[in-house]
């Protein structure tokens, strides 16, 4: 039933594209060059001796290369993108403007600093409206994503305890977390130790205490968790650490879910870090880049890495070097090059500034009343893991599947076919076959009804016995399921020349 | 005169003398799936009992195959590194992963036989 | 507010269809100690207008380059976009998809991480690239760290004539693991000897080419050096332009190869984002961090593309992952890709030697310069020279006049007082000649 029967293998809109290698290498080039007046280099007897291998396609060709590769993908702005954990939310075009403000895109970092006041401040400014949002006093801007904000905060921890002259061996990760965090800790040099998560899908204070002595540097707690629920015990969690002379990271990738609400500062946080390309819409179109600003209590504040912005008499600059730090700080090092994603805080500010405070607080209760929504509509028919109101995002398990033969990556694949991407799946690992559903506020009641019924109507198919119909999805997209077994045993990891 | 073993993390331990066979169960390359990458110890590695010796990998999933048994490694299966499916088409036989000389025999204490294994499997 | 759909009339329907009060009461489990966002001091919502006039005023108090004669780079280097390729870039499916985890709709981004792969490993001269990196420095921290694990050792050496944001990174990621990264003092005259350091201790000895001050070298030998020791070595480059014009680091027998590759993918921003480059040899491909993609064929036996490998990531290996990185540069790959795909074999080579020819050229007229010495022997499209007085002075002198000079060592190097003099000067297609007779006629003036 999909077997082609167009004489190119087209389909359409659909059309097969090969690869820039596949084309014929011919002398073109869609940057003209002008020519070169013979010289005598300075390359030291090191010119490169064989070509590189590159193709050389004209302009036209290349546009059409890229606009036929761009139509076989899936993003925010095709549709609806559930992706639980990933807050795949609109990203607006005017943060794509200001970015492209030659007096924001054209600087360089390593101009006198008197010649970019302008990006010194607009970085200030990003953090003055991190700080408010989570009330916590300090901000280190330069990681590069979530992943890099949890190592500038565990490194932070890292370093407190060093200059507290403790030797702590040990971090606890909930089972529910995220993969990065035990890779943090990890890199840190710290132990694993997991912290089992209570029938309800959250983490108790008794559990956490059992896990507690004088070995244990920090707790890495997801915050509203994996789960999509709210630590309700969070205080008494940061207290427990506390007292045991511990320290608090919380995960702030849910961030998105009680922005402008809450104040990360009550919670009792010593660190967190805020995934700018989720929450403040900054685009990440296949993977990144990510921008990871991590916030930072009193007590991890001195350690933030360099470089950072202060402000003085004189107007903004940059303290590049641990050695330049005044008063009590004494950065633990340095986590990138240049300044940080800089192009992601342009963006981010402009998203906060058009939100406002008001704005943001709206974002938030939006996202929340969509999950809920989800989670109240589905809840007859898909199973739901544990009892809600859930946060930003909706948590079903693959028992209502049982006994028909489909999967939940069946399941998700045949939502392919009906014009959504997938929830995340098979995440987080608490319960079985997880579906984790997020739909962000920038749904309409309209299309997340759509959304249901499309869900609906699926849940009842499998549940009618046509798992076959499962199996075989998805079948209306430009690739059907691919062996990703074969992927693995024989990694084809770059084109080669076809041999002669 | 060979005897069979079999631990709680699944894998099989064929014992004749003071020489050991180890691999993974049939139960346990059915849970992974299509095996795509093994990696197996060199002879002459020290192993320690439930310590990790070996890799096992499907496409989502990674495990270590921990030693049954304290003792060196005589032998690591070249085949399996070659071809990884081995261990899905025959786990308790061609698929074995590493040969191994038993430095103590108080190590094999513990170990289940196959009606206890069956059972242990039947439980989960 | 204009990016938020539901209406009052949406809400309060779904509210009554979820059983709740209003939206607060969904907040239940959230302490009530911990919720009052009235602490929260921060303006209300803007209109687009009054956004866009917001960052334009920020935008107005930078000197931007194109308002000035720029000669920067020190690891950032400015050349022309091509308009093509900030549209493709733009294209929604492009700039809202996420990490190809769904390929059956995600072919687009794959196929092009697969070409990105190629690339990179066509213009290093390598076997194997992954998917990409946050940015050169912390690809370069990687790097070690996989020498680390590949080697088992605990002592990593660092040439001056690497970049020092790349040198700093690597010895902050390593540092708390008990790896002992030895950065050499900077390598102004690139006479520094690493053959005679080697030893048996080192996972690794991490070089740089171009290096930071311009100088080229051929690495065969110290390779050679190094892999008799049983260590790795890993090339990293600031400037992948050059790979365009020079010996590849894979011809000189690097195991790993590291670069920031910004300046063929994005304008140069304030430095970031970048995108990390990371290329290998087929051995060892299992200790690589970062994503993977692979092809394959579908169930119609048609050819695409997934990631694959993954059991080395933390999403799945955890704790034991070869890296924590999630997130990485994909939107910024696609950049470079596109970029590369532009600019093909020929503009690719052409654009090399142009900007090489470029630099040569400016060399010849600063070195006729009273007061200008020209440090650098060798070169790519950035060099080394020297003054009698500070560099920082004569950069903010000429600044007053609408020209950049190029970045003073100092900034890096504040420790090093014999490095005072010494300013890096970068010269790019976007230098036009009357760049060029600004930068001689203000030095001329500066240093007289």
């Amino acid at each position: 039933m999909t077997e082609t029967r167009t004489i190119t293998g087209n389909r359409g809109l659909m059309v097969e594209e090969r690869l820039i290698f596949e084309y014929d290498h011919q002398n073109r080039t869609a940057v003209d060059v002008p020519a070169v007046e013979p010289y005598e280099d300075r390359l030291g007897g090191l010119r490169r001796k064989g070509g590189v291998g590159l193709p050389g396609l004209a302009e036209p060709q290349v546009v059409r290369h890229y606009t036929r590769l761009s139509q076989k993908n899936y993003g925010i702005d095709t549709g609806l993108f559930p992706l639980g954990s990933c807050t795949m939310k609109y990203n607006p075009r005017l943060n794509e403007k200001a970015a492209r403000m030659t007096g924001l895109a054209d600087i360089h970092p390593f101009q006198p600093v008197s010649t970019v006041q302008g990006a010194l401040e607009l970085m200030d400014t990003l953090s003055h409206w991190l700080k408010q949002l989570t009330g916590m006093p300090a901000v280190a801007l330069s990681p590069a994503a979530g992943a890099h904000g949890e190592l500038c905060g565990v490194m932070a921890i890292r370093a407190a305890m060093d200059a507290r002259g403790e030797n702590r061996t040990t971090i606890l990760v909930p089972e529910s977390a995220h993969g990065t965090n035990p890779a943090t800790a990890a890199i840190c040099g710290y132990v694993v130790e997991s912290i089992p998560a209570e029938e309800s899908g959250r983490v108790s204070v008794e559990a956490v205490k059992a896990k507690l002595g004088p070995h244990v540097a920090a707790v890495m707690i997801t915050n509203p968790n994996t789960c999509g629920l709210f630590e309700p015990e969070m205080i008494e969690i940061s207290r427990v650490v506390h007292e045991a002379g511990a320290y608090v990271y919380m995960d702030g990738a849910n961030f998105n879910a009680v922005v402008g609400r809450i104040r990360i500062a009550d919670l009792g946080v010593d660190a967190m870090h805020i995934n700018l390309h989720k929450t403040f819409s900054t685009p990440h179109g296949g993977g990144g880049p990510g921008s990871g600003p991590t916030v930072l209590s009193a007590a991890l504040a001195p350690y933030a890495p360099v470089p950072y912005v202060v402000r003085d008499d004189k107007g903004f600059r940059l303290v590049e070097h641990e050695r330049d730090a005044e008063g009590d700080a004494k950065p633990f090092g340095r986590m990138k090059g240049y300044h940080g994603q800089f192009g992601m805080f342009v963006r981010a500010l402009a998203y906060m500034l058009a939100l406002g405070k008001d704005g943001l607080q709206q974002v938030s209760g939006d996202a929340v009343l969509n999950a809920n929504y989800l989670y109240a509509r589905l809840a007859d028919v898909l199973s739901a893991s544990f009892e809600g109101p859930v946060m930003h995002e909706a948590l079903f398990d693959d028992r209502f599947l049982k006994d028909t033969g489909v999967t939940t990556l069946d399941f998700a694949k045949a939502l392919i076919d009906e014009g959504y991407h997938p929830m995340t799946m098979y995440f987080p690992l608490v319960v079985h076959g997880a579906l984790l559903m997020e739909p962000t506020e920038t749904e309409s009641k309209a299309a997340l009804d759509q959304f249901i019924e499309a869900v609906r109507g699926l849940a009842e198919r499998a549940k009618a016995g046509d798992a076959e119909y499962f199996r075989q999805a998805p079948v209306h997209t430009p690739r059907r399921r691919l062996d990703e077994t074969l992927a693995a045993r024989k990694p084809v990891l770059r084109w080669t020349p076809p041999q002669a | 005169m060979t005897t069979l073993y079999f631990t709680e993390e699944h894998e099989w331990i064929a014992v004749d003398g003071d020489v050991a066979t180890v691999g993974i169960t049939d139960f346990a390359q059915g849970q992974l799936g299509d095996v795509v990458f093994v990696e197996v110890p060199d002879a002459g590695k020290a192993v320690s009992k439930g310590k990790e010796a070996a890799v096992v990998e499907s496409v989502k999933a990674a495990s270590d195959v921990y030693s049954p048994v304290s003792g060196t490694v005589t032998e690591g299966n070249q085949a399996l590194v070659d071809d990884p499916a081995l261990v899905n088409r025959d786990p308790e036989g061609e698929g074995w992963f590493f040969k191994v000389t038993i430095s103590g025999t108080g190590d094999l204490e513990g170990l289940m036989d196959k009606a206890a294994y069956d059972a242990f499997v039947a439980s989960l | 507010m204009r990016f938020l759909p539901l209406t009052a009339e949406d809400r309060q329907a779904m509210l009554a269809a979820i059983g709740a009060e209003s939206v607060d009461a969904l907040y239940r489990d959230v302490p009530a100690a911990a919720r009052h966002p009235e602490a929260i001091d921060l303006p209300n919502q803007k209109t687009e207008l009054q956004v866009e006039r917001a960052m334009a005023a920020l935008a107005g108090k930078n000197l931007n380059c194109s308002q000035a004669a720029a000669f920067l780079g020190a690891g950032n280097y400015r050349h022309h976009t091509p308009a093509a390729l900030d549209y493709l870039i733009q294209r929604g499916e492009f700039l809202t998809a996420y990490t190809p985890y769904q390929p059956e709709i995600a072919q687009g981004t794959l196929q092009v991480l697969f070409e990105f792969q190629t690339q990179v490993a066509l213009m290093t001269g390598m076997e194997v690239a992954n998917a990409s990196m946050y940015d050169g420095a912390t690809a370069c921290a990687e790097a070690a760290a996989m020498a680390q694990r590949i080697t088992k050792r605990k002592k990593v050496l660092v040439s001056g004539g690497v970049h020092p944001h790349f040198a700093d990174t690597t010895d902050t990621f390593l540092k708390f693991t008990g790896v002992d990264v030895e950065i050499l003092p900077p390598d102004v005259m690139g006479l520094e000897d690493l053959i005679g350091r080697v030893d048996e201790d080192l996972a690794c000895v991490i070089v740089q080419t171009p290096g930071f001050f311009g100088h080229l070298k051929d690495f065969s030998a110290l390779a050679d050096a190094v892999h008799e020791a049983g260590a790795l070595l890993v090339v990293a480059t600031t400037e992948p332009l050059s790979l365009g014009l020079l010996k590849t680091p894979g011809e000189m027998g690097a195991d790993i190869v590291v670069a920031e590759g910004q300046s063929l993918a994005l304008p140069v921003g304030f430095g970031g984002p970048g995108v990390g480059l990371f290329a290998s040899r087929s051995k060892y491909l299992r200790q690589m961090p970062g994503r993977l993609c692979g092809e394959t064929v579908d169930v119609d036996g048609k050819r695409g593309f997934v990631l694959t490998l993954s059991t080395r990531e933390q999403h799945i290996r955890r704790e034991k992952a070869t890296s924590n990185i999630c997130t990485n540069s994909g939107l910024v790959a696609t950049a470079f890709s596109i970029h590369m795909t532009l600019l093909g074999e020929k503009g690719f080579t052409g654009l090399a030697e142009y900007n090489h020819a470029r630099a040569v050229e400016a060399a010849r007229r600063l070195a006729a310069v009273p007061g200008v010495k020209v440090l650098s022997s060798t070169f790519f499209n950035e060099f080394a020279i020297a003054f009698d007085k500070p560099a920082a002075d004569v950069v903010e002198a000429l600044t007053a006049k609408k020209v950049l000079a190029g970045v003073p060592a100092s900034r890096f190097y504040p420790t090093y007082p014999e490095l005072d003099g010494v300013l890096l000067v970068a010269v790019t297609e976007m230098n036009s000649d009357e760049d060029l007779d600004a930068l001689v006629a203000g030095l001329k003036e500066v240093l007289s």
